[in-house]
This record gives C-alpha cells, structure tokens and sequence, in this order.
C-alpha cells in the first residue's frame, strides 16, 4: 500500500513504511526514528538494525542537504529513455542519514558544485509522486 | 588444520559465444580443468560441487548446479548455486575451500557460468541492475555505471585523482588482454581513443566500463595430503576471505571505499600470513574503472586515494612492482558474472605454474597471487590468496 504511486518505476508496493508515500504526498520528507535507540533512518525502516526495535515512529525532515557526489547518465535502464540525459546524486540530510535522488532538470550542469547546499522536495512525475533535489 | 590445494583449471574464451548454451560452456571448462590434472582424475571422485551464476535472463533459475553436473557425467553427487552478483563464484571457491579445510570432503569443483549475449540490451541492463539496490537506486533509474561514476566523482574530489588515471587502467588491461587467446577483447586502445568515446554516465566513457560476456571457468580442489597424488604442481590456496555491506550506497559510511573489499582482503591477509608487499601478481574486479583503483587500496598495494598515482606510474603493469590483471581484467578478458571469480583463480594457477599461454604475459618467477572478487556495487566480495 502507498509505493504503487512512488517513483517513474513503481516497485515494493507491499511494505510496512507503505505512509512513507502518503507523508510525501503532504508534502512531508519523512524519516522513521527507533522509539528506543533514536536512530534515524532514510529511506525508512520498519525494523531497527541498530538495536532490533520495530517500534518506530515518522520524523518530518528538514529536506536541507549537502551535495556529496553525482553522476549524469547517458544511457539509461529501460523505461528512463524518455528523461535522459538525467543527472541523479547523493547528497547528506543535515539530520545526518544519506538520500539518493535526482537533480532537478533547473539545476545546470555547470552549477553543480561537490558541497554545495540543495534541499530535497516533493515531485509529481508522470501522475506519481517521487522526490528530486532543488537549489537550496 | 589441513591445507588445501588447487590441482586443476578450466577456463572457456570468454567472448560471444552464438553457438553454445549454457550447459556447453559448463562442460568445456569442466573438461579442460579435468585434463589439466597433470597425473589423471576420475571425475567421479568430485564430492562436493559449488557453481557460480546469476542466472542473468532466468535462463535456469532454478537447480542450475544440478543441470550442470548431469553435463559431465557425475549427476549423483552433491550440489548447489552460488550467487553473490559478480562474486558468485569468488565465493563459491571460498565454500570449496572451507569444505576440504572443515575435513568433510577431500576432491571439491568450484566453478562459474553465464550465458549473457543472447539476451537483449534493455534485459541484461535490468539484470545487472538488479545486484545493486532495486528499491532505492535501480528503480530510481541508475545503470551500474552509474553507481560506480558516483564513486568515482567523489574519488576524484577527496583525493584529487584524475579520469585519465582511471581510464590507464583499461588501456593497460587491453594492452595485457591483446596476449590473452583467452580474452574478449585481444586488442590494443590508446588513451584518446578512451577517453574520447562516447560518454555512458559521467565521468564514464564507454571504455571505462567492462561488456557482457558468455564463459565458464572450473577449478578442482583437492586436500594437502592428496594433492600430490593428483599433480607435481599443486598450487595452494593459502588464504581466504569474505565480506559483505550495505547494497545501497546512501547507507554506507563512505564510498570511496568498498569496505567488502577492505575486510575480505585483511582475513585474507592473515589466514596466509602474508602482508601486501609480498603479492607478485593480482587479478582484480575492474568492472568499472574505478574499481580497479578502489582495489589496489583495498588490497594494500598502495594508500588510501593513492590508486591513480599506482597506475599513473606504470607500477601495475606486467613487469612493474606489482602486476594487477596480467589476464586482461573484466574490462578486457571480459566478465562473464558467474564465472569470473574462478576465472581470476584459473589466472594465478596458470601464472604461478609459469603456463601463462603466451611468454609476454607471464610475470616472472611469480610465486604469490592474490585474486579479488567484488559483488555488485560492494555489497559482497571474495579474496584469496594462492602459491606456489
């Protein structure tokens, strides 16, 4: 429930962080905090790794992150054809845990900048509902 | 406990193969470790079997091993398919090992397969695809490549390592490949000629990334006090090591590392007894460019973010401190998933027996060997270490 409507590709549609999608669709980038160890997780988890708590709770984040690293494909998987060329990154929330998305096309090549301060936000794509980086 | 020795290899061409399927590359690389015994072997006396494969395309999914083994004439025996990604079968010779070493078995098959030409492009980019994360990267649309491209822009900004020493590392490979009779690609390319091909995923050109191949390799192992029954040669594995991580690169701690790599390689190390400097040839995972830098720092062949300045000054190529991928690598002997890991085993056992098929390719007097094996994106990897 919830990941039919996420991302160009949908995917895992039955899972427990299924509200994941719902928070977005607020316009909310959420997090799942352990109610014991306090550790964060993004994307979210259900289950603690850290001290093996399932119990969990959703923490809004701020969506401010610091580039950490990009790539712009050339060539894509099947079924991103249509977007390319595409420039997707890795940037790091200021809560501390790590996002893998893609830049928005209004950022150009030649701003992007290893360090620099962009923030997550919530998209439509294609009637869907994913998230893409923007210039902070 | 008892040592363990390798007494036969195996190893298709890698390449394009249109005119055999998987089970018949399986049985030409079974055949060819079974005559490489030097003193004979009864396939029969094969216990234990351990076969490498993804499965790229579903071919058989299912009891693969099985299939494979009723090819060469041993169906009653006792099998299984290994599957880590690209290091399905790194690991599947480590499991070879570990059943001689445990005392329970004493002649063991480790091998790989892939059969991956005869798929179209979009499928073998959606399975390839599908050993890194799927949830979060894959199916966010991020090629293999481009995972890799990640790593390497931000290699390039903590350390200040530069495309083209990257892109030295598949010129040298080719260069090494083109006197490999068993190479993919057994030919030359110039640095401008790599780094002006055409771009897949920034900073990656074609050139910086390994094809798809069709192969098989089988190596056959035996305990230390049979081995010499076997063959004059045996080549022995003197240390093992396995590691594993997070898929998805956002959960790692950093990625200018692939920490798999890291500790496979120390419990590797220090099973042999063994210390970097010691290690005459290695045969490493060059699935991207990168990687193969990435690999010479997990190996201890240089420092952290010192891998490009390795390459850059020639210390990697045959003849140099320490020769990495004498066979051609990934990128150019080519990179059939299942069967690589023991295809780099076969590379070291022909090397340290000083059969390297052509006298240009063979390091001299090698007597140490170290073969690392990664799965994916890091998120498993093998690394053993052979002698003489």
């Amino acid at each position: 429930m919830g990941f039919e409507k996420f991302g160009k590709v949908s995917f895992t549609s039955e899972t427990k962080v299924g509200e994941f999608v719902e928070l977005l669709e607020e316009g909310k980038i959420c997090a799942s905090k352990c109610k014991n160890c306090e550790k964060l997780y993004f994307p979210p988890r259900m289950d603690c790794f850290n001290c093996l708590s399932s119990e969990m709770e959703w923490v809004e984040l701020s969506g401010r992150c610091k580039l950490i690293t990009y790539t712009t494909a050339t060539f894509s998987p099947t079924g991103f054809e249509d977007a390319l060329p595409y420039t997707q990154a890795l940037a790091e929330f200021e809560e501390g845990p790590k996002v893998f998305a893609w830049m928005s096309k209004d950022i150009k090549e030649e701003e992007i900048k290893i360090g620099m301060n962009l923030k997550l936000v919530p998209v439509k794509i294609d009637g869907k509902i994913s998230y893409e980086f923007v210039k902070e | 406990m008892r040592d363990v020795a390798v007494i036969g290899v195996g190893h298709t061409k890698y390449g394009t193969h249109n005119d055999k399927g998987l089970k018949e590359l399986f049985v030409e690389a079974f055949l060819e470790a079974v005559n490489d015994v030097d003193k004979g072997i009864d396939p029969k006396e094969i216990k234990e079997v351990y076969i490498g494969n993804m499965g790229i395309g579903g071919a058989q999914l299912g009891n693969l091993s099985a299939l494979m083994v009723e090819q060469v004439g041993i169906p009653y025996t006792s099998v299984r398919k290994e599957e880590n990604a690209c290091a399905s079968s790194g690991f599947a010779f480590r499991d070879a090992y570990i059943a001689i070493k445990s005392g329970l078995f004493d002649i063991v098959l480790a091998g790989g397969v892939e059969k991956m030409q005869d798929l179209t492009r979009d499928m073998r980019t959606y399975w390839l695809g599908s050993s890194g994360d799927v949830e979060w990267e894959r199916l966010a649309g991020v090629t293999f490549a481009g995972v890799y491209a990640m790593m390497a822009i931000r290699h390039m900004k903590e350390y200040g390592t530069k495309k083209e020493q990257m892109t030295m590392c598949a010129v040298k490979n080719h260069r090494n490949a083109a006197k490999n009779p068993k190479a993919q690609f057994q030919r030359e390319i110039t640095l401008e000629q790599a780094m002006n091909s055409p771009m897949v995923a920034y900073p990656f050109t074609i050139f910086d990334c390994c094809g798809t191949t069709d192969g098989a390799s089988a190596v056959i192992l035996a305990s230390g006090e049979i081995a010499k029954k076997y063959t004059d040669t045996p080549i022995w594995v003197t240390g093992s090591g396995g590691g594993s991580d997070y898929l998805a690169l956002h959960d790692r701690e950093s990625i200018t590392r692939i920490d798999a790599a890291i500790k496979a390689a120390r419990e590797a190390y220090k099973r042999a007894r063994r210390e970097p400097k010691e290690m005459d040839l290695a045969e490493v995972h060059d699935c991207f460019t990168i990687a193969e830098i990435l690999a010479y720092e997990a190996l201890g062949f240089c420092e952290m973010g010192e891998g490009g300045k390795l390459i850059e000054e020639g210390e990697t190529e045959i003849g140099g401190k320490i020769p990495v991928n004498p066979s051609g690598g990934l990128k150019a002997k080519g990179h059939p998933i299942g069967a690589t890991g023991t295809g780099q085993v076969y590379e070291i056992v022909k090397q340290l027996r000083g059969e390297a098929e052509r006298k240009e390719r063979q390091v001299e007097g090698a007597e140490i060997g170290i073969a690392h094996n990664v799965g994916g994106s890091g998120g498993s990897a093998a690394v053993h270490i052979l002698e003489r």
